[in-house]
């Protein structure tokens, strides 16, 4: 096992402190010699025992989760569920006091930065759309796109032509073709969430964590927004984090409830709503 | 009707629109090149068309910082990186100038000894610091104007952004890492002149530094320095590279779930942005005759930061107008009336904040817009 599981004051430190730096030196360009991902057991994320602490309260207490790959997983769950915080922990924002996270069977995900999970193929979509407003959606996709991210490679890389169709073809697939050129920041609220979307299939993922893709959407753009993770599943994992059980109920083969920081009930919905667990979480609030 | 919308929308363009002000900046630099050469050289004195060395000077003191601005914008405006302590890089290519500048007076300093700055004999010391050694030759000191900044960011930088210190935090600790060097230059100790500085400059390269056309050289090496600087900061911006800084300006942590390691773009861009001031400062010295600590003051490097917001920032060029203006302004004042000119900035600051968030530029091309 690597060495952020260490425990105690000295582990702490060393989490906090050496770590980040000797990553930096360990990592210095080394985006080309990633490990390819080995998921030949039919598990793309392992989520074990997974501890994290603010101050005293447990956000996620003891958390196991696992996803298969191709899977399309809803996550629901009152608030202080925990939800952001395991998206925080697969994606290197947040170190778990304890626990493993593994990415595929050979990725350790907590031996990893953040623009290296990115890398490894991990993508998330934030709650609140994020895309870089000032830029046109053409150059969010180029950004987003995978391959080299090294400062100095980037001040002379040229799109290829492949790189182009690639563009195009997500352009197309999130229905953003006409808006190409169009500034982000002019996007409406539901096509910025598509780009976003868009700008996570430009990194091909082979899991994706989308928090809260449809809210603030109307029931048109939910509809297409269902659709497009429907045909994304498959191909790649898919997470999603969501509050409107309609649309959960819409796309959703498992559900995984969580609460308190720790898994509640999991099952199809049908099971998951018929839970008495589950009912008395929901009703109490 | 159309037809005459696209007309009236081609002078702006072809002025302040995104991709053609940098042609004016060229032009601007191109005649400037040109026209003061002539004009202080070959125009006899006593013509109304002479351009007296004094102007020159002035000038090319304008143009450097003209190109330390460019570089504060380089970071602030396309990154979001406020540095308020961009005169250190600037100072510390000064001062490696002027330790070159120093040890070409040779024997004809006051105490005329032949190896030993003046200062230094006159604190009694007997052998020249370890540090002062192959100051004499120019292609020997020349490579520590780039180093001597750009270490000091490397190392500042790679502290900083690793840690993700950012906004205002970061602001802070750049004004406190020049003022740190203001009191570090301060000490005779450090033997770098103390509080007197470097000064009483004779010659470079063998040319005499008080003589008229060494100054017009000194003149169009600054032109060149800011047309090259200016090429290489725009070069950078249109690269993909530029593209990701901006990313990172307005999202960082998305470019950074996108798999950018974000500290390695703002380290690399404020590296080259420190060594960029670092020239200006090496520019600035000979022409001003004279480098000390007042130069790592705090406030300079917050004055450099209202030069671009004045100019406007994000466009290169509007920061080095930016420069150009707000010095013209203080030397008139400075001259007219000098207890009036803090006032005077203050009230610049507070008016481009409040009137033109985007500077000149930004204003410009708003009206040029809005009109077509």
């Amino acid at each position: 096992m690597s060495q952020t599981g260490k425990q105690g004051v000295a582990g702490g430190l060393y989490n906090r402190i050496a770590q980040p730096y000797l990553g930096l030196l360990r990592h210095r360009g080394s985006a080309l010699r990633q490990e390819e991902l080995d998921a030949s057991h039919g598990t793309i994320l392992y989520l074990e025992d997974i501890t994290v602490s603010f101050d005293g309260f447990r956000a996620l207490d003891a958390l196991t989760l696992y996803v298969d790959v191709g899977e399309l997983r809803c996550i629901i769950g009152p608030n202080g569920a925990g939800k952001t915080t395991m998206m925080d922990v697969i994606t290197g924002k947040t170190r778990p006091d304890a626990g493993s996270a593994w990415f595929g069977q050979n990725i350790d995900l907590l031996a990893l930065d953040e623009p290296r999970i990115a890398q490894a193929g991990i993508g998330r979509k934030f709650q609140r759309p994020t895309v870089f407003e000032n830029h046109s959606v053409f150059e969010n996709l180029e950004l987003s796109m995978a391959g080299d991210k090294s400062p100095w490679k980037l001040l002379t890389a040229k799109l290829s032509g492949e790189q182009r169709d690639e563009i195009g073809h997500t352009l197309e697939l999130v229905g953003l073709l006409e808006r190409s050129s169009a500034r982000a920041g002019s996007l409406s609220h539901g096509q910025k969430q598509w780009l976003e979307i868009g700008m996570l299939l430009m990194q091909r993922p082979r899991l994706l964590l989308v928090d809260e893709p449809v809210a603030g959407m109307t029931p048109q753009e939910t509809e297409r927004t269902a659709e497009l993770l429907l045909s994304l599943a498959g191909e790649r994992s898919v997470v999603v984090v969501e509050h409107d059980m309609d649309f959960v109920r819409s796309i959703a083969r498992i559900v995984t409830v969580l609460h308190e920081g720790r898994v509640l009930a999991e099952g199809t919905i049908d099971q998951v709503q018929a839970d008495p667990k589950v009912v008395e979480v929901y009703l109490g609030e | 009707m159309n037809l005459v919308q696209t007309r009236a929308a081609i002078p702006g363009r072809l002025l302040f629109g995104g991709d053609v002000g940098h042609r004016v900046f060229y032009g601007v630099l191109l005649a400037l090149a040109v026209l003061v050469p002539l004009l202080n050289l070959a125009v006899p004195e006593g013509s109304a068309l002479h351009l007296s060395t004094y102007t020159v000077t002035l000038m090319g003191k304008y143009l450097s910082y003209a190109l330390l601005a460019i570089a504060v914008d380089l970071v602030w405006g396309y990154c979001g990186i406020l540095s308020l302590g961009h005169t250190a890089f600037f100072a510390l290519g000064g001062y490696a100038m002027g330790m070159y500048l120093m040890r070409q007076i040779g024997a004809r300093g006051v105490y005329a000894d032949p190896l030993l700055p003046d200062f230094m004999v006159f604190l009694n010391w007997k052998e020249l610091p370890w540090y002062w050694h192959g100051f004499n030759h120019f292609a020997l000191a020349m490579p520590l104007v780039v180093l001597a900044p750009g270490l000091l960011a490397l190392v500042f930088g790679w502290f900083a952004f690793r840690s993700r210190v950012t906004g205002v935090y970061l602001s802070i600790i750049t004004q406190a890492l020049t003022y740190a060097l203001l009191l570090a230059f301060f000490r005779n100790e450090m033997g770098f002149g103390g509080n007197n500085g470097l000064t009483d400059f004779k010659e470079l390269l063998g040319f005499d530094l008080h003589h008229d056309a060494t100054r017009v050289g000194l003149f169009l090496a600054t032109v060149a320095a800011l047309a090259l600087g200016y090429a290489a900061c725009r070069t950078i911006t249109a690269s993909r590279f530029g593209r990701v800084v901006l990313a990172i300006r307005d999202a960082e942590s998305r470019t950074r779930f996108i798999g950018y390691r974000v500290e390695s773009y703002k380290l690399w861009l404020f590296v080259f942005s420190a060594v960029l001031a670092g020239v200006a400062g090496a520019l600035y010295v000979p022409q001003v005759g004279i480098i000390n600590p007042s130069e790592f003051a705090p406030i300079n490097s917050i004055e450099v930061v209202i030069w671009v917001a004045v100019g406007g920032r994000n466009t290169l060029y509007g920061a080095a107008l930016g420069a150009v203006l707000v010095n013209f302004a203080k030397t008139w004042f400075t001259a007219a009336m000098p207890e009036v000119w803090l006032y005077a900035l203050g009230l610049l600051f507070i008016v481009v904040t409040v009137f033109l968030p985007q500077g000149i530029v930004g204003f410009l091309r708003q009206r040029l817009g809005a009109a077509s």
